[in-house]
């Protein structure tokens, strides 16, 4: 009668093991995507000598994006499921569309979607930093190249979760229990836009756009971009918002020259 | 004790397949990112200050997890050492292995970040735990080893209804394919796919379809069906058997639990997913699939009788039961 039970017990011992040792797999695979938390060295097309932009020729993009209509209003965030975050930030308001009174649209991502043909960019070394404070991010939206690293920081007293929903990166989700925390992530691929969560504070995401050149900026609360030291030549401008969506448009700037773009987003 | 503490384990799944809800309907799944450590703590080590936000939700449904998962190994165990009946205590191990499997289910969808087949796997086992265990607990019961004599009726093969007993077994598989489906279109994030209710974008059928509208609108077909399924059990088992206590009360109890379940549904697209009425519509899915099997498992119960190892020829050795009337012991029965 016993001896069926004692079959199961091992069989079931066995299976535990088999699985753990496939989670361990899992681990490993973690293990292996370390090296690209921790400063991974830039791939080999990105690490190739960069053909240097000429200052003196360099030219510029500078732009506005606004709003046409009448904005949403922002949103008091819920807090009441993290007494922390509570008391920490009790006037957080949604991110989601940040307008100013004149329009202008803020947490846009303009960047050079095409134009710069084969040219490399050297890799900053220095990070980018993601911070998770008020239980929120800080950036709302940021840009990073590829094999820059990304600083990611808990100043909050509470436990935060960073799950970086990549498509074409590696995806990843790592704890950050204790305040003062830090990790160090970089992105492999290209990929505009990477969204950001904690899955803890569910209120809580951002937005990271992985380029393989230095042609990007984010929106400040004025609307205002700027694109600085391009080549000469002719390119495609995107403007990217989480909410409102994404507009192209191509512009030429010559040596020396200074361009000025408009993006108009509606409802 | 043993009929006592199988109840407290099939209800302790209820409860554990409630709080599993409540992690999918808050988004929490991914809040803990390690498993099976929570935040590098020992699973029972971590303090309850730290549940906060989706943590919460999380934490507590491996808490619960673990807890049924040790009940159900003291339930193994005891089946083991004291049930008579073989295929009984086979029951006990599948529901262990079935629960070991379904708590590395869900620790592989935390560390796979949620992927949509395991994570409706870890959904669809869960109702299979449930099963076991609320099985588990329907052959133990006084009643099951008595045969349910208290209702029998004179003629011994009066019992054997072969509609009832198919159209049994056709909505228990019905109702769990519908669960199925459930959870995929849950953890598909096909759940509000058809914002309206009871039309599908102002008609009957939609007018425009995708994966997700599809497997929604399936949802609600498959709901149409279960429904009319059951009631056409229950209606049965009220016409032919209104005298079969046995069979009356799941079958009046799956009438309610059904018009609830329809209306849970309703209420989690009416409230765009309200975490707590989500939750309520998964775990009363459950109780729907396991008070079907019930009605199943006792329509059939004659056949349980008499096989070679009738349930109440093992209560018999063990000393536990006395037949009230011989003329109604089955075949195979010692007594």
């Amino acid at each position: 009668m016993r001896r069926p039970f004692h079959l199961l017990v091992c069989t079931v011992l066995c299976a535990t093991s088999a699985a753990l040792a496939a989670c361990g797999g899992g681990n490993q695979t973690q293990q292996t995507a370390t090296p690209t938390q921790s400063a991974t060295p830039p791939s080999p097309g990105a690490a190739a000598p960069a053909a240097p932009v000429d200052a003196a020729t360099a030219a510029t993009i500078t732009g506005k994006v606004t709003f046409a209509g009448t904005p949403p209003p922002a949103q008091p965030v819920k807090l009441s499921s993290d007494p922390y975050c509570q008391k920490a930030n009790p006037d957080l308001k949604t991110e989601t569309e940040v307008v100013g009174s004149d329009g202008s649209v803020g947490n846009v991502f303009v960047y050079v979607k095409d134009g710069l043909g084969n040219r490399t960019f050297p890799t900053p070394s220095e990070p980018v930093v993601l911070d998770q404070k008020g239980c929120h991010y800080t950036p709302h939206v940021l840009g990073i190249q590829i094999g820059q690293p990304l600083q990611i920081v808990n100043s909050d007293d509470t436990l935060h979760n960073v799950h970086g929903l990549a498509k074409t990166n590696k995806e990843f989700n790592q704890g950050q229990p204790i305040q003062g925390m830090k990790m160090t992530h970089t992105f492999s691929t290209k990929e505009v836009m990477i969204p950001f969560k904690c899955d803890v504070h569910g209120w809580m995401n951002a937005w990271i756009g992985v380029l393989d050149h230095p042609y990007y900026a984010v929106t400040s609360t004025d609307g205002t971009f700027s694109l600085k030291g391009l080549p000469p030549g002719t390119y495609t401008i995107e403007a990217w918002h989480e909410k409102l969506g994404t507009q192209t448009q191509t512009v030429t700037v010559g040596e020396k020259e200074t361009k000025d773009l408009a993006f108009s987003f509606k409802a | 004790m043993l009929p006592i503490f199988a109840a407290l384990v099939a209800a302790s799944t209820a409860v554990l397949i409630f709080a599993g809800g409540l992690v999918t309907s808050t988004g929490s799944g991914l809040s803990v990112p390690d498993w099976p450590n929570t935040y590098g703590w020992f699973m029972w080590t971590f303090p309850l200050s730290k549940m906060v936000g989706g943590i919460f939700y999380e934490h507590l449904h491996r808490l619960v997890a673990s807890t049924v998962g040790c009940l159900i190994v003291v339930l193994a165990i005891w089946l083991w050492r004291a049930e008579p009946r073989p295929w009984v205590r086979r029951l006990g191990y599948l529901a262990l292995a079935a629960v070991i499997t379904q708590g590395i289910l869900g620790g592989i969808t935390v560390l796979w970040y949620l992927p949509d087949a395991i994570s409706i796997a870890h959904a669809s086992l869960a109702q299979i735990v449930f099963c076991l265990t609320t099985t588990i607990a329907l052959v133990t019961s006084p009643g099951w080893k008595r045969g349910y004599i208290d209702s029998r009726p004179p003629a011994p093969g009066s019992r054997r209804d072969g509609t009832l007993e198919a159209i049994a077994i056709i909505t228990t598989i019905a109702i769990y394919v519908q669960i199925v489906l459930g959870a995929t279109m849950r953890h598909t994030g096909a759940g509000l796919a058809i914002p309206d209710f009871p039309l599908s974008f102002g008609h009957v059928i939609p007018t425009h379809w995708d994966p997700k509208i599809a497997i929604h609108f399936a949802h609600r077909a498959g709901a149409m069906a279960v429904a009319l399924l059951i009631a056409a059990t229950s209606g049965h088992v009220l016409y032919h058997h209104h005298r079969r206590r046995e069979l009356v009360r799941p079958a009046v109890l799956l009438l309610v639990l059904v018009a609830l379940q329809i209306t849970l549904g309703a209420l989690t697209v009416l409230s765009q997913k309200q975490f707590i009425i989500n939750s309520l519509h998964v775990v009363n899915g459950a109780l729907v699939l396991v008070t079907s099997l019930v009605l199943t498992l006792r329509a059939h119960y004659s056949r349980f009788a008499g096989s070679a190892s009738s349930p109440i020829a093992g209560s018999a050795s063990l000393g536990t039961y006395t037949p009230r009337n011989p003329a109604h012991v089955p075949r195979g029965a010692s007594a």
